[in-house]
């Protein structure tokens, strides 16, 4: 089966030019099932390639070159595709999840006018992101990092009539041009570090590298430069509440599920790098953690659907790199990739709630839903669940993973990490109850129009929302009878960080503490979900509108702690201004005058010596005569 | 034919040097003076001429036969150049009525 692995990615391509080239000739029908088709049959191909491979045990990993690229003296570089434990389970998200939403999206966009571009570029995101997941060197993972920053920019701005939206797609693409930065650097250094781009090569010279070296801290910094830009980590996360801007599938698919996530893939991918600089594990560590309270704090006081569930992204990505800071790279995928169901469930279930209300994205707008939209109710409520992290769901799983790692490291943040965890589900509790209970708040217009989604939009809903309860069973830990079955998986991937460290990654405790660990956050989360659920469901109570007054802490959380303000104030004000009086006074006084003085200079000379064509043909030819003299001469005399 | 061979041996190649530019500044004096174009274009041949001969000296003088190899050359291009010239010349002629090369004076500023 992995000789057909270079379809994988080439099919999502050959959708894509499909839809830019055809789509407006062909019906939306034909584009949407060309594009789906486009993204199913990579999936099956993944599945087929993942099966044989997990019957293995710790089986190796599968490279496969296809072309040569670059081939200047020592330098080699090919186009060539690694499968192994890591590339394959985030293909198995990005097309299984890119499939069920590119469905959704049939439904979702089906009255827009752009709807074969939008096909397209959904087709262009998923080549280029299993580019960047499938790639055995590092200038592949380059290529697709830029290729999904791209998409994300077109995607964003894709309702591109709209200022606010352009403005939120160019706020994405420059503050990833400022990770970007970072992460060339990181792999200009590894190039020279090691004279080489493939990653199985650096893992090998790797190992005899002795913990601290000041050139590995360094490098790792700034692929973490590279990861904190894609994965919106503190200070570079603004643009992903902004990049809301585009149609909701995409929030779900590029900024929820996967691009987002890109960060923490090429974390693990170096992990071994990450582990010989422990310098950069603890600043990783505490913008996690920083991050994750943030972003949950922020997202305690967002009226806009989309808003809370970007701040909580970013809130969720705050703890998978809070997991990769501890050195649990299993915890970080594990959470990865549960938080890209679920989340990818609330996003296009908050897209079913927003296609419902006809374009409204206010929660104060919304309420008592569920009785309009039953499935979009029932999947969401599960999301919500699986985010709050109550067990069996997804969330649980993961999110404890992660929180007895932090605790095998230092209680502190432990409770940090609870503290976060019991944000997040007052946030999620609080979006929930406002939209799906009480009374209906909108106009009667809307109330009318309410309906449940077509079924290309609840189907992959209902598939999401069975992921979200089921995936979190990957990784079931000892203590509750499960096998760790994804710890297992990636022990090969991480055999150069356990052979470095000497000793198991995975955090050891008793099996009394995980019982009281895991006990007290449930109850925690439990009483947080009760109390939202007293505030905002039995009590009724709407969050104020903008213009009544509020107390510092409210208006400074609904304000997002004025980061963008501050932003604007430090960075943009200042450049614009900057330039603003470079334009004023030295491009219009120096520059232009310099410009249009050469311009002038000409135009008056040649005004004069066009005078010297008088038209007579006897005085051009003594003109010619004395000249031919003159060079005669000049050959003659000057030597 | 004895006497020619005979008188031609006494030359040197400052004769012919002479000759040529005599010749030479005959046609460039009559381009620059004369005002019938068919004058004009006939010193232009002459000056052509003028270096024909200039070749054929020298070519003799070093003994390497390439610039009498070239004087062909020159006629050929010469001969192609005055049946362009001469059919300009007529048409010339037949617009504006006169040979005056100080009648053409349209083409300036």
């Amino acid at each position: 089966m992995e000789k057909f692995a270079w379809l994988i990615p080439a099919l999502p391509l050959i959708g894509f030019l499909f839809s830019i080239f055809f789509g407006k000739k062909v019906s939306k029908t034909v584009v949407a099932s060309v594009a789906s088709i486009f993204v199913l049959i990579p999936f099956i191909l993944t599945v087929a390639i993942f099966i044989p491979f997990i019957s293995v045990a710790e089986a190796e990993a599968i490279r496969i070159p296809l072309l040569e690229w670059i081939n200047i003296g020592k330098l080699t570089v090919n186009y060539s595709i690694q499968l192994d434990q890591l590339s394959l389970m985030m293909m198995l998200v990005i097309t299984g999840v890119g499939f069920l939403i590119h469905v959704y999206s049939a439904g979702y966009m089906h009255d827009d006018d752009g709807f074969h571009r939008f096909f397209a570029y959904l087709n262009l995101f998923i080549f280029f992101m299993l580019v960047l997941v499938m790639g055995s060197n590092f200038l592949m993972l380059f290529i697709g990092w830029e290729g999904v920053g791209l998409c994300s920019y077109l995607l964003i701005g894709f309702w591109y009539k709209n200022m606010d939206y352009n403005k939120a797609a160019n706020k994405a693409f420059i503050m990833n041009r400022i990770g970007d930065l970072g992460l060339l650097l990181g792999i200009f250094l590894i190039y020279l570090r090691f004279s080489s781009f493939e990653y199985s090569r650096i893992a090998y010279e790797a190992i005899d590298i002795a913990i601290g070296d000041p050139i590995i801290t360094t490098i790792t910094i700034l692929l973490f430069i590279g990861a904190i830009g894609k994965s919106a980590q503190l200070p570079l996360f603004t643009w992903l509440p902004d990049a809301m801007a585009g149609p909701t599938p995409v929030s779900a698919l590029i900024h929820a599920a996967t691009m987002v996530t890109a960060g923490v893939y090429l974390i693990i991918r170096t992990n071994i790098l990450f582990t010989l600089a422990p310098f950069t594990q603890e600043i990783i560590m505490f913008v996690g953690l920083a991050t994750a309270l943030f972003a949950a704090t922020i997202g305690l006081k967002q009226n806009d659907i989309k808003k809370v569930l970007a701040y909580s992204t970013v809130s969720q990505l705050g703890y998978m790199f809070f997991a990769l800071g501890l050195g649990a790279y299993t915890a970080a995928y594990f959470h990865l990739f549960t938080h890209a169901f679920f989340k990818a469930l609330l996003f296009l279930g908050s897209g079913s709630v927003i296609h419902a209300m006809s374009g409204e994205q206010d929660l104060r707008k919304m309420g008592g839903l569920k009785k309009a939209l039953p499935i979009t109710h029932a999947t969401f409520l599960i999301g919500t669940i699986a985010i709050a992290g109550l067990p069996p769901l997804a969330g649980f799983f993961s999110k404890d993973q992660i929180l007895a790692s932090a605790f095998a490291h230092h209680p502190v943040l432990w409770i940090m990490g609870v503290l976060g965890a019991l944000m997040t589900a007052f946030y999620m509790f609080r979006l929930y109850y406002l939209a799906f209970h009480g009374s209906f708040r909108g106009t009667h217009e809307q109330e009318h129009h309410l309906h449940e989604s077509p079924k290309t939009m609840t189907f992959p809903l209902v598939i999401l929302a069975v992921m979200s309860v089921i995936a979190g069973f990957v990784n079931v830990p000892e203590v509750l009878g499960g096998g760790h079955w994804l710890d297992n998986f990636f022990t090969p991937l991480l055999a150069g960080t356990t052979l470095i460290l000497e000793e198991n990654v995975h955090a050891h405790l008793s099996h009394t503490v995980e019982y009281i660990l895991m006990g007290s956050s449930v109850l925690a989360v439990l009483a947080v979900i009760f109390y939202a659920r007293i505030r905002y469901k039995n009590n009724g109570h709407v969050p104020a509108e903008d213009s009544e007054p509020m107390s510092f802490l409210e208006r400074l959380l609904s304000k997002k702690y004025y980061v963008d303000e501050l932003y604007d104030s430090i960075v943009s004000n200042p450049v614009v201004k900057g330039a603003g009086l470079l334009y004023n006074y030295i491009e219009v006084n120096f520059i232009d005058r310099i410009v249009n003085g050469v311009g002038q200079l000409v135009v008056l000379s040649s005004r004069t010596a066009r005078f010297m064509q008088t038209g007579n043909v006897g005085f051009y030819i003594f003109a010619m005569v004395i000249g031919a003299l003159v060079i005669l001469a000049a050959n003659t005399f000057l030597h | 034919m004895e006497n020619i061979t005979q008188f031609t041996g006494a030359l040197t190649i400052n004769h012919y040097l002479f000759l040529s530019s005599v010749l030479f500044s005959i046609g460039v004096m009559g381009v620059l003076l004369r005002r019938n174009f068919i004058i004009i274009f006939m010193c232009v041949e002459l000056m052509l001429n003028a270096v024909n001969i200039l070749l054929a000296a020298f070519s003799r003088y070093n003994g390497n036969q390439s610039g009498q190899v070239f004087v062909f050359f020159i006629m050929v291009v010469a001969a192609a150049e005055v049946a362009v010239g001469l059919a300009i010349l007529v048409m010339i002629f037949r617009n504006i009525r006169t040979t005056d090369i100080n009648a053409l004076k349209n083409l300036k500023w």
